[in-house]
């Protein structure tokens, strides 16, 4: 029964149709939300609990079978991330009741959500080139309108940017699109990755993944083409922040992995080596950029560049503990950073502002509030015995392998950065004493509950990762596996038609 | 500003248009045509009522708010693709009538699907032509 392949794109779409029916009653689309999140997550535990005990499951739409109609594929890799996409619908669903107000909540806040997912889960799921560039588009359309979402000033300034530079992307993968169909007549992954094979001309094959690389690049905010990154992500709401910091970028990376593992796998010497320098060069620049900032949600934002680095990284040194840890380091880092963009919305809401500068003072008052900060952020720094120590050591060991030693030290240094950024935001917004003694701007402790439980959530997770890294680490290493074989994949898609 | 000419041309027009588009919608069932194209011709009458007689009109006759189509369009074409799953076929797999539809031909989910595509088109061109007009 494979048909359950096709449930987390099903799952988003009914939810965001059902509550266009109901627009005007703000309560039942919270419910209905919360419901359909709590929907795809079930379906996607058991989809990647199915791939990993019984292999990779293909679906054929409409039964038109691969290469000619379109495949949805799910290895074990999918499932993790469709997991992960899961468990972030379902906090922000829950973190969304009290954060998002009832003005955005009836434009129809959940429905755009559950679009977004749908759209994330078909970028995970599709095994066609082109059906992967039309779920960017889905997801892309619905992230527009959720970073504008309320139309204050500065969501538009960072919407423009935003859509500006993701279009762009948008414009090289679909050439880069046209340009495989042109040099190979098929768009299916699996069909592709075969005839690549036998294509000669390989300085055409090599333009081709360069564009690829630029596209999922930009989209993943890599060095150098990170720049609307921090420039947007800190405007919109703490939800809408959180779900973005958490997934989008990753989808950008997954696309990466699974096209430079799959596809363009021949030329590793110039790729992926390419990858190496790119990687290095984001985790620095994001560190950096976050050492001088001095606004809660930016300091974060530029972390997400610095840690797509060593996602990035892992696919780069291409051994199968490497891009074992890459998987693990996205599992990771989700589940992190999003819950760092959680409390930061907290603390907005507690003190009004996420200036560091004005804020302080939160350790005396709200003690279980940087507990609940220090377990995401020690885990990002990559503390032992939190997620991101594991994660980090994966990728660290298999640079050390294969004796990439340089690269070893920038992820190093950038760890030992991270860690110093973090204690800055500690500093700063728990510990000094604060400028003023009441809120700044508008503070509010209603529903504040709705808020912690996913906070106190995800912070569960990084724990149960770390504490329990070693069935963890079996999946991802599963994962891993199946990328570096990308034949299993491509006779699981093909069965007996190559 | 109310102008007599579209007014009149518009009460002539609107079925015509209308008519069109169902046919435009069924002809796509094996030539050109179908519900996208469908779709914009239905909207495209709806907006023009919208600019002769203003959107508040327009939103009377076409009697539910375009957003509530986006929503019935988006379910209709799922529920298209679920026959096949209970005849434990992929997801999507066309589902046809035994008899044929005087007139039509044979019926089956891809009617279905594409009657989604007709609302949804109509709902998402009719909320952004309304929502422009009004603001």
């Amino acid at each position: 029964m494979t048909s359950i392949v096709s449930l987390p794109i099903v799952i988003p779409l009914a939810t965001a149709a059902g509550m266009l029916l109901v627009r005007r009653n703000i309560l039942l689309q919270r419910v209905i939300g919360v419901v359909g999140s709590a929907a795809l997550l079930a379906a996607a535990i058991k989809l990647l609990y199915v791939c990993y005990t019984e292999g990779i499951q293909v679906l054929q739409l409409g039964t038109w079978p691969a290469p000619f109609g379109i495949s949805l594929v799910c290895d074990v890799f999918s499932g993790i991330m469709l997991v992960l996409a899961g468990i972030m619908s379902l906090t922000t669903s829950l973190y969304a009741v009290a954060d998002i107000e009832r003005r955005r909540t009836a434009f129809g806040f959940y429905s755009l959500l559950h679009i977004l997912m749908m759209g994330i889960c078909g970028a995970f799921l599709t095994g066609d080139l082109f059906n992967l560039y039309v779920w960017f588009e889905v997801m892309l359309i619905a992230s527009f309108v959720l970073i504008a979402l309320g139309g204050e000033k500065p969501q538009m300034e960072g919407a423009i940017k935003y859509v500006a530079l993701n279009l762009i992307a948008s414009m090289i993968l679909v050439a880069a699109v046209g340009l495989v169909y042109g040099l190979t007549g098929s768009l299916n992954m699996a069909d592709v990755a075969v005839h690549l094979r036998d294509v000669r001309q390989e300085g055409v094959v090599l333009g081709i993944a360069i564009l690829f690389m630029a596209a999922f690049g930009i989209k993943a905010a890599v060095f150098p083409v990170f720049f609307w990154l921090p420039a947007s992500y800190h405007t919109p709401p703490a939800a809408i922040s959180a779900v973005f910091a958490g997934l989008l970028t990753k989808v950008g990376v997954y696309a990466l992995i699974r096209t430079f593992t799959l596809i363009f796998t021949e030329n590793p010497q110039l790729t992926h080596a390419a990858l190496v320098v790119i990687a290095a060069a984001t985790m620095l620049s994001g560190v950096l950029g976050a050492a001088v900032q001095m606004d809660f949600r930016r300091v974060l934002s530029f972390h997400i560049i610095s840690q797509i680095g060593y996602m990035v990284l892992g696919l780069a040194l291409f051994t199968p503990l490497a891009i074992a840890g890459a998987v693990f380091y996205i599992l990771h880092h989700i589940i992190v950073k999003a819950n760092l963009f959680f409390v930061s919305g907290v603390v907005h809401r507690l003190r009004g502002t996420y200036d560091l500068k004005k804020l302080g003072g939160l350790y005396a008052t709200h003690v279980w509030l940087g507990v609940l900060f220090m377990i995401p952020a020690m885990s990002l720094a990559g503390i032992p015995p939190l997620s991101g120590f594991w994660a980090k050591l994966a990728i660290i060991r298999s640079g050390l392998e294969i004796e990439a030693y340089w690269v070893v030290g920038v992820a190093l240094f950038v760890g030992l950065l991270t860690l110093y950024s973090m204690t800055k935001i500690w500093a700063e917004a728990f510990w000094k004493e604060p400028a003023s003694p009441g809120p700044i701007g508008y503070a509010s402790t209603s529903g504040l509950g709705w808020m912690v439980v996913p906070i106190v959530l995800l912070a569960a997770i990084t724990v149960a990762i770390g504490l329990g890294a070693e069935p963890a680490f079996e999946v991802a290493t599963k994962a891993g596996q199946e990328l570096v074989n990308p034949q299993i994949y491509i006779d699981a898609v093909l069965g007996g038609r190559q | 500003m109310k102008s007599i000419i579209l007014s009149s041309a518009t009460r002539l027009l609107m079925p015509l248009m209308l008519l069109f588009s169902l046919f435009a919608f069924f002809r796509g069932h094996n030539e050109p045509g179908g519900g996208f194209i469908g779709g914009l011709i239905a909207a495209s009458a709806f907006s023009l009522y919208a600019v002769a007689e203003g959107v508040e009109q327009a939103r009377r006759v076409l009697r539910i708010d375009p957003r509530t189509l986006l929503g019935i369009g988006l379910l209709v074409g799922l529920i298209s693709g679920l026959p096949s799953v209970f005849k434990s076929k992929a997801f999507m797999t066309g589902v046809w009538m035994e008899q044929t539809i005087p007139g039509l031909g044979k019926a089956g989910t891809p009617l279905l699907f594409d009657l989604g595509v007709f609302l949804v088109v109509v709902g998402f061109v009719l909320t952004v032509v309304f929502s422009l007009a009004e603001s």
